[in-house]
């Protein structure tokens, strides 16, 4: 149908059951810091994130492939995302950290 | 009629029968759907900041989710991850052609995404039972509240944006998650989907009750049904192993963004007993 070329790579499910299993685990570890509240809600928060980060790019990485994409379409998505989030930071958190440090005015 | 002008410049430029190689080494549904979920990453993204910052600049912030919100989110949760390794199996099945395994694995899919969203309804429903609501926007749909004070009642009045917040943002995400759940039953089964799909909306739309929340969301399905039909009877194909891993792509795009929505909304919002 479409005469694309691949990038080889492999193709086991045993990588897949890898991912997943590390996903649930990761979850787990989510749960257990919302739960038992170890930190307090900004550094959970950074917690949390850092964890959503890790496995979000499992799931980008592997089980949607964009590893194995070449690499021109890797950071062309990669990179145009994190512009735009970066750009919404510099428009929302400013003033959050305005409220963190003087208060709701 | 485009392909046979193609065909005509490439001709004319001495390659006959050969097009210029993409761009990205990719087939053009999948560079399109890329670039779809691309910019359905920052409406997500746009929400969760919102959120974030209604987190933020109200103090303080409601707690409401007990033991029991967070067992069955860390489930739903689990769901989503389970429905993804089904996707990527179902992909793995349609690259080496096994028809029968593409279904099964894409119906696995479907069960898991479909558990989701009843678990998410039933979470809605409780949490609007107990009085957890966006004031003025419930009577418009016509639910009915049970509890008028309580603490999540009391949530409702004092600190409307949290539940904008929370009902916005879990709505935009099961929105996204129904209509996985129908585009893999589009590729997996095709006209027969249409049947099957029609069965549900109609059931659901009689058995669930005029005071629930789903009342009158439920007819999405037939939305979908609509686009569904128009999509299979104006271009009946036989989607093949490129169709699969766009449907796939769209699915796990969907898992991805609960990946942020769990710990955002439920685990920064743990009531501890």
């Amino acid at each position: 149908m479409h005469d694309v070329a691949h990038v080889a790579h492999d193709d086991s499910k045993g990588q897949y059951f890898w991912v997943w299993a590390a996903l649930l685990i990761l979850t787990a570890i989510e749960v257990v810091l919302g739960y038992k509240q170890v930190f307090t809600p900004l550094r959970m928060l950074e917690a949390l994130l850092i964890l959503s980060v890790i496995k979000s790019a499992l799931i980008i990485g592997y089980f949607m492939h964009l590893k194995f994409e070449r690499a021109l379409m890797r950071w062309l998505l990669v990179i145009s995302v994190t512009a735009c989030f970066v750009i919404m930071y510099f428009f929302f958190f400013p003033d959050a950290d305005r409220i963190m440090k003087y208060g709701v005015r | 009629m485009a392909d046979a002008t193609l065909e005509h410049v490439a001709v004319g430029h001495g390659a006959p029968g050969e097009f210029e190689a993409p761009l990205f080494g990719a087939y053009s549904k999948k560079v399109g759907m890329w670039l779809f979920l691309a910019s359905d990453s920052l409406t997500f993204g746009a929400l969760l900041f919102a959120f974030s910052y209604n987190r933020i600049y109200t103090t303080p912030w409601p707690t409401p989710f007990h033991a029991e919100s967070i067992a069955n989110a860390t489930v739903m949760t689990a769901c989503l991850l389970s429905s993804s390794l089904t996707m990527v199996l179902g992909v793995l099945a349609a690259k080496r052609g096994d028809r029968a395994w593409t279904r099964n694995w894409l119906l696995g899919t479907m069960v898991f995404g479909t558990a989701f969203i009843v678990l998410h309804g039933m979470e809605w429903s409780k949490l609007i039972g107990e009085g957890l609501a966006i004031p003025g926007f419930m009577t418009v749909l016509g639910v009915t509240q049970h509890a008028a004070s309580g603490e999540l009642a009391d949530i409702s009045k004092n600190v409307p944006q949290f539940t904008q917040a929370f009902f916005g943002l879990t709505a935009m995400h099961m929105l996204h998650v129904t209509i996985g759940v129908i585009y893999l039953g589009v590729v997996a089964f095709r006209k027969m989907f249409l049947a099957i799909l029609g069965v549900i909306w109609i059931a659901a739309a009689f058995l669930i009750p005029a005071g629930n929340v789903f009342h009158y969301p439920i007819h999405v399905l037939g939305i979908g049904l609509l686009i569904c039909a128009v999509i299979l009877f104006l271009k009946p194909m036989d989607y093949d192993a490129h169709d699969v891993e766009v449907s796939g792509l769209y699915w796990h795009f969907v898992d991805l963004v609960w990946m942020f929505i769990f710990p955002l909304v439920y685990l920064m919002s743990t009531k501890v007993s």
